[in-house]
Order: structure tokens, then sequence, then C-alpha cells
């Protein structure tokens, strides 16, 4: 970034944050900003929150400490959020499908409406993956075979009600095929599967086509465009399927964070998100962007509410 | 392959210092009860992000290696094993420091743990590719059987009573079915405690299960802690290496055992350590002495578990899987630094990778005079301290790590509910291992056994699914033979001798 650009972003900011007149806001960040990770270490949420940590001390001047609540699929964090300190040193990470379907299934101490997210900045697009030798070499082959034999096609995946779950019930309802998923403790052992041929393909996500690379072979990807990196793997849409979805990670804040600190912060997450160097880094590991900012952010959740919703009533896993 | 210059680019100074710094910084993280290998790695993550890839992961492995020995130290001088990798080295390691050789098992640990860190790493260095495919061959069903293959090695694990501990395995399988399932997510065993839904966590279990008991027993009796046969507490270099010499055999089955048990991706060092002990029981001639403090338990325990890190390495770097849960982390820190782990990996960026190994065979190497030197302190403060200010720092120490594993209080108030009840069921004649391994296990098993019914039904028979595959039936002829060895033994000895000895009972 050169240093007229940078110049003008500092002006730009600093002309918003007089306009919106705000005495809380107006420094903000001048600490170190506090970022929950509601996984362990080395998953997509933290791969992404570590890639997003030196852009944001760049930009702002002040560092990220991130930090790992893992428990309960996430659910162990969100049910905290509300309860912590609302001034903006404290995000967290929040994640769709999840925070949707958990409070759908069961009593995790939350609601959906109680997680305010500020920014969903990427997706993992959800891809449909089988290993290099396998005899499904399109869409085409693998619906084919899944019409002849129903039920016998194997597919595993991370977690069961997951973004992976999910797709591969929308998809076999798309096609009219009825596939076996098979649930594992997370996309490591789930793509150990793939690999070792225990099942026949895998429910997974761009990010793991990147990591596996020519070991596997991707039929499609649930984006509206192929995805920059994967230029060889098609789009469900390509051939017919109205799939577009996957994992979306965003950044959450306690619901009585002032709006102008949530305002200024989703400001920040969307320079974050504009940096080239960031996309490159980003994409390379084969995530998508996404910039679902405060204008957006009400009209995005009514949509994955109800959309996620009538799956999850669908799939029969909505607690009675 | 692994040539040459590598090894001098791991021998930079920097490259030492890291291998040197992560090493001292792991045993000391490692033996403190409740911090993890994994939690060390964790730790370190983000300061590598700023290092070249092969310093980064040099540094990285350092740590876990150091970690995964230093577990060694609390196991024998508290009882506590101070990483899960360490569980079986309690069995003989704790009776030898009562018995005044504390000392003595410091030693032998430091040195399995370098020779099967070698033998880890050496794997690592020269097979890599074709053993990741070891990885590979192991699908849901031969998790499941060797999960069972670990259930049945609580029969013959050695304390106490044979029929408590299988009372205490099956206790542990039900504790580890409380929460959400992983597979199918149905709730259970949760009641109205929502902070049970995540199930109940190994580490915290582990220091609740092991260190509580040892505590409140420190508190109830007025004998000092540990006494020393010598009372200078020296290395006892000349005894351990006889030791190890005698054993030598046993050292390389186990750390084969370890590197082949950590190149598959769930299984892990506890497992490791676990199959290495009992298989070293069953060959050993001093079989009737292990489990009140015989070297050659440590030997097997500590060789494989430290086999296991090289192994693990394996799948990480040539599949992108990782072997271990520490790897899992080291995984996501090699994508951040941008370098895509694959069978290419080997040849496109050997620079990076043969550095590292050369790098992990170095730590390894100054695991020797580091854990030596840390040992010592560590036995002579653990006797020097007096129980007034041991037992406080301990359980402080309890508190920390359990809070620690997900900086959450629910664990801690797992960790000591879990604590005081093992102190009544001690009590009782029940031990702790079997009710971790049970803990442990039963989560493998479980998972292992419902997907194999998906896939199986899928395919159309579940029963030969079960058992019409190679390698599950190579491990069902392990767990026949593994149920049925001693019961032939000691069939064997009452004919030789007309009666069982009355330990020979005991030991089922």
């Amino acid at each position: 970034m050169t240093r007229s650009y940078r110049l003008t972003l500092a002006t730009a900011t600093a002309a918003a944050a007089l306009a919106a007149g705000a005495a809380l806001a107006a420094g903000y960040p001048e600490k170190t900003v506090n970022y929950i990770i509601p996984f362990g270490p080395g998953g997509e949420s933290d791969i992404s929150a570590r890639l997003q940590e030196p852009v944001f001390k760049r930009l702002t001047g002040q560092t990220v400490a991130i930090q790992y609540k893992p428990g309960a699929g996430g659910a162990a964090s969100w049910a905290q959020l509300n309860g912590m300190a609302a001034d903006g040193y404290t995000v967290m990470g929040t994640n769709l499908p999840h925070i949707v379907l958990q409070p759908l299934q069961k009593d995790v101490g939350y609601q959906t409406d109680d997680i305010t997210t500020v920014y969903w900045f990427h997706f993992t697009p959800d891809a449909l993956i089988v290993t290099a030798d396998s005899p499904y070499k399109t869409l085409k082959d693998f619906v084919d075979a899944a019409k002849k034999a129903p039920g016998s096609i194997t597919l595993s995946g991370s977690g069961t009600n997951s973004a992976n779950h999910l797709a591969q019930q929308q998809f076999d309802k798309m096609a009219g095929i009825k596939t076996t998923y098979v649930p594992f403790g997370g996309t490591g052992p789930s793509n150990t599967a793939l690999l070792g041929k225990q099942v026949s393909g895998s429910w997974g996500y761009t990010t793991v086509q990147m990591q596996l690379g020519a070991q596997v072979r991707c039929l499609a990807v649930a984006m509206a465009q192929r995805h920059p990196k994967l230029p060889d793997c098609p789009t469900f849409q390509e051939q017919g399927f109205e799939l577009v979805g996957g994992a979306y990670r965003g950044v959450a804040v306690p619901k009585s964070t002032p709006a102008d600190v949530q305002a200024k912060l989703a400001d920040i997450l969307a320079r974050i998100n504009a940096d080239p160097e960031f996309i490159r880094k980003m994409e390379d590991g084969g995530f998508a962007m996404l910039d679902v900012g405060p204008d957006k952010m009400a009209g995005f959740m009514a949509e994955v509410k109800a959309r996620y919703g009538a799956l999850a009533r669908e799939m029969g896993i909505v607690k009675k | 392959m692994g040539g040459l210059e590598h090894l001098l680019a791991a021998l930079s100074p920097l490259n030492l210092l890291l291998a040197l710094a992560g090493v001292a910084a792991g045993t000391v993280i490692g033996a403190l009860p409740g911090l993890t290998a994994t939690m060390a790695v964790a730790v370190l993550v983000p300061f590598t992000f700023s290092m070249d890839p092969a310093a980064a992961l040099i540094a990285l492995g350092a740590i876990y290696t150091g970690a995964i020995y230093g577990g060694a130290y609390a196991a024998i001088l508290l009882n506590t094993p101070g990483t899960p990798s360490a569980i079986a080295t309690t069995f003989d390691g704790y009776p030898m420091a009562r018995a005044g050789r504390g000392d003595l098992a410091l030693t032998l640990a430091c040195l399995a743990s370098v020779a099967g860190g070698l033998v880890g790493a050496g794997f690592l260095l020269l097979l890599a590719p074709p053993m990741a495919t070891v990885a590979l061959k192991f699908g849901p069903v031969e998790y499941f059987w060797l999960a069972v293959f670990g259930l049945t090695l609580i029969a013959s694990l050695g304390e106490g009573s044979t029929v408590k501990g299988l009372i205490g395995g099956c206790l542990g399988l039900l504790l580890a079915m409380v929460g959400v399932a992983e597979v199918g997510g149905d709730i259970r065993y949760v009641g109205d405690f929502k902070s049970l839904l995540g199930g109940i966590d190994i580490v915290s279990a582990l220091i609740g299960l092991y260190c509580v008991p040892v505590l409140i027993e420190l508190v109830a009796t007025p004998a000092r802690h540990l006494e020393s046969v010598s009372r200078v507490a020296g290395f006892q270099l000349r005894e351990a290496g006889a030791l190890i010499a005698r054993a030598k055999l046993n050292l390389a089955r186990s750390s084969v055992i370890g590197t082949v048990v950590g190149i598959l991706p769930g299984a892990g060092g506890s497992i490791a350590s676990l199959v290495a002990y009992s298989e070293a029981k069953r060959a050993s001639a001093r079989r009737a002495n292990f489990g009140k403090g015989e070297p050659e338990g440590i030997v097997a325990t500590e060789s494989a578990n430290n086999a296991t890190v090289g192994g693990g390495f394996i799948p990480t770097l040539v599949l992108g899987i990782p072997g271990t849960p520490p790897d899992a982390i080291i995984l996501g820190a090699l994508l951040v630094q941008g370098i895509r782990t694959g069978p290419t990996l080997f040849t496109d960026q050997a620079p990076i990778v043969y550095t590292f190994v050369w790098g992990l065979i170095l730590a390894t190497l100054l695991m020797l005079p580091v854990g030596l030197l840390i040992g010592r302190f560590a036995f002579r403060s653990i006797l020097a301290i007096p129980k007034a200010v041991l037992v406080p720092s301990v359980a402080l120490l309890t508190v920390l790590g359990s809070f620690a594993v997900h900086n959450n209080p629910h664990e801690v108030q797992q960790m000591v509910v879990l604590g005081v009840a093992a102190w009544v069921l001690g009590r009782m004649g029940f031990s702790a291992s079997p009710i971790v391994l049970g803990l442990i296990l039963g989560a493998i098993a479980e998972r292992g056994f419902v997907q194999g019914q998906l896939i199986g039904g899928a395919r159309g028979s579940v029963w030969a699914e079960f058992f019409g595959r190679p390698i599950s039936l190579g491990i069902i002829a392990f767990i026949l033979l593994g149920l049925l060895w001693p019961w032939w033994m000691a069939r064997r000895a009452r004919r030789r001798s007309g009666a069982a000895g009355p330990a020979e009972v005991g030991r089922g």
C-alpha cells in the first residue's frame, strides 16, 4: 500500500469519525483488541483471523490478541458473548450456519438474534470432492451413479448438522438422488477418509481442494463464479444446480457495544477485506471473499435464517 | 535425499538456538500437570509467523517433542501424567519414585525419549512418503478395533484387581458419552448442565483423576512425599545406560510402535505408549514386575510416545493430514506461512522439509543434556520442597491447567468433581488409568463403530465391513492374543509349579 493511499484512508476515517461525532469511537481502537475464536487453533477461523491480524495492525496501529475458547461447536463461547465487555475491545469470531442451526436444534444458551455480527468477511464455499482416480470424472457421472444405486455412495464430511451436512442434504434434494453422509470429527479426519478411499467422495470446501491439491478432483463448487485459484473446477450453477453457499465467517461484538464503535469496527474490517495482500493470501488458501457490512446485515441474516430454517425443518433437526 | 547441505542449514546458530530453547521450554511446559504439548505448540505458533518456514518448523517441532518428554516428570514424581501421552509412564514411574529410584526413572525416561524421538525422526527423514500410506489404510472400522484393542489392555495393565479395572473402564466409557455425540448430534447425559454439552474434556479429566487424589493423600498423611535412597540425587547414567542396553529390543519395538501409531491420525501418544507397554510386558521375562516399578515399562512408554512426534509429521507433511493434535496446529501455521503440504512437498520444498527434519533430530539430541539437567533439578526440588509449599503449588497448577484447556471455568469444575470422585474410588481400590483410557478410547471406538456401520450399510454388508478387511482381522487377532495370553500364561505357570502364586491371580 502506498503512503498517499494510506494518508487518504486515514483522512477518510478521521472524517467519518468526526461526522459520527462520536466521543468513544473517535480514537477506536486505542489499545489491543481481544479477538476470541470459539474454536481451537489451526482451523479455518483461526487461519483467517491470523491473516487479518497483520493488516489490522498496519491500518490501526493497534494489535489483535487472538484467544481460543472452543467448546460445544462454538456454542460455549457464543452463549457468553453478551456478558463480555461491550467496549469494542472484545470481539468474537462468528460462523454460519452454526449460529442459526445450533439454537434451532437445542437450548444452547443463546438465540441467533443474540449474536451481533458486524461484518461477514469471507466464506469457504462447499465443494464436492473425489479422489484423483475416482470413476466420477464430472458431476454428471456422480449424479448418474447415485441414481443407479440409491444410498450406496458414501460421502464424508465434517460433523453432523454442519455446513457439509447441509450441502449434502441440499444437493441430494436438487439432484433427486440419495447418498449416505458419514460425519467425521473435523475436516482433517474427513479428508483422511477421502484419501484413504474409505468413502466414495467428500463434501468439503474449496480450502480442502487447495490443501489436498492433485490428490483429489473437485467436481463442483457452490459459488456464483469459479474460484480464482481453482479455474478448472466448475460451479454447480454451470451444471444446472442452484447451489451457492458454504461456511461463512464474521466478527461479532457483545450486543450493547455502542453503535459508533460497531460502525468503526465494521469499517476497519471492510478495509482489511480490501487489502490486496490479504485478498491474495486468503484466495491462495481457498477462501472466497465476502463483504456483508452493517448496511446489508439485516437483509442477509433474514435470508440465511429463512433458508437454513427451512432446511433444518426438512432434515428434522429442529427441536420440538 | 536428506542431503548434507540441509543438515548444515539446520546447524545455523539461529536454528540451533531455536531447537535448544524449544526443547527446554517444551520440557518445562510438558512437566507441568495440565499444560499439554498441544497447548505448548499453540502458544508458540504466533511467534513463528515472522520466522522463515524451516526455522518456524524447527521451533514448533522442538517444543512439541520437549513437551511430550516433559510429561514424564510429573508422571514419575507426582503420579500425574503431564500430558496424555505419559499416562502409561505412571504405571512404573511412580512406583520407582516411591521406592526411592526417582532419579534413575527420570534418566531412563530421558534416554528412552531421545532414542524413540530419533527413531521417529529417522523414519520421517528416510521413509516418509511410503509410510504415509499407512495412514490411509486405516478406516473407521480399523480405528474401532484399535480402540477395542486398547480397552482390552486395561485387563492386563497390572495395577490392582482386574474386575475393578474393567469396572473403571466402563465408567470411563460412560464419561466418554457425555455431551453432544460427534456422529449423529444426539445429546446425552447432560441433564440441565449446559456446560456439559461439550463433553468431558480429556485433559481436565486427566488432571482431576490423577492429581487431586495425590494432593489429598499428601495432605492426609504426615510422611514426606518421596524419599531418595541416595541423599545426593545423581544422574545414575551408568545404571540407566546398562538398563537401556539390556532393553534394546524393547526400545526398538516400542519406537517402531510409536512411529506407526503416530502416523495414524486420531490415535496419538497415549495409545502408542499403552500398546508399547503392553507388548513390552508380554515379551519381557520380568513380566510380573510390571506395574511395580519395572524400568522396562518406562523404556517402552517413553520411547513410544516420543517416536509419535516424527511419525505424526509423516502424514502431516506428505498428505496434509495431521497425525496428532499438535500436528493440526502446526499444519495451520504452515498454511498461514503459505506452504502447501502434500506429496510434492518433499521434492518442491526439499530445502525446507529436510532442514526441518534435521532440526528435529538435533532438537531430539539436545533433549539429552537439557532433559538430564532439568530432570535433576525437578527431582531435587520435589525432594526439597516442603509439603506445605508443594501441595498448594501443584493445586494451583491443576486449576490453571484445567482452565487453560478452553479458557473456561467449566473445565475447572469438571476437574475438581472428577478428582474428588477419583479419590473416593481410589479408597475403594479403583485406579485412575482404566477410567481415563475408557474416556479416551470410548470416543474413538464409538466414532469408528457408527461410521463403519454407515459405510458398511451403504456398501451392502455391515458384517463384511467389520470382519472382512485384512487390517481389521490383524487387529482382532491381537485382541484375542491380548485376552487369551494372560490366561494361557497363568495356566502354564500353574501346570509347571502346581499352584499359582498370589501375584499371578491378581494379574488376570
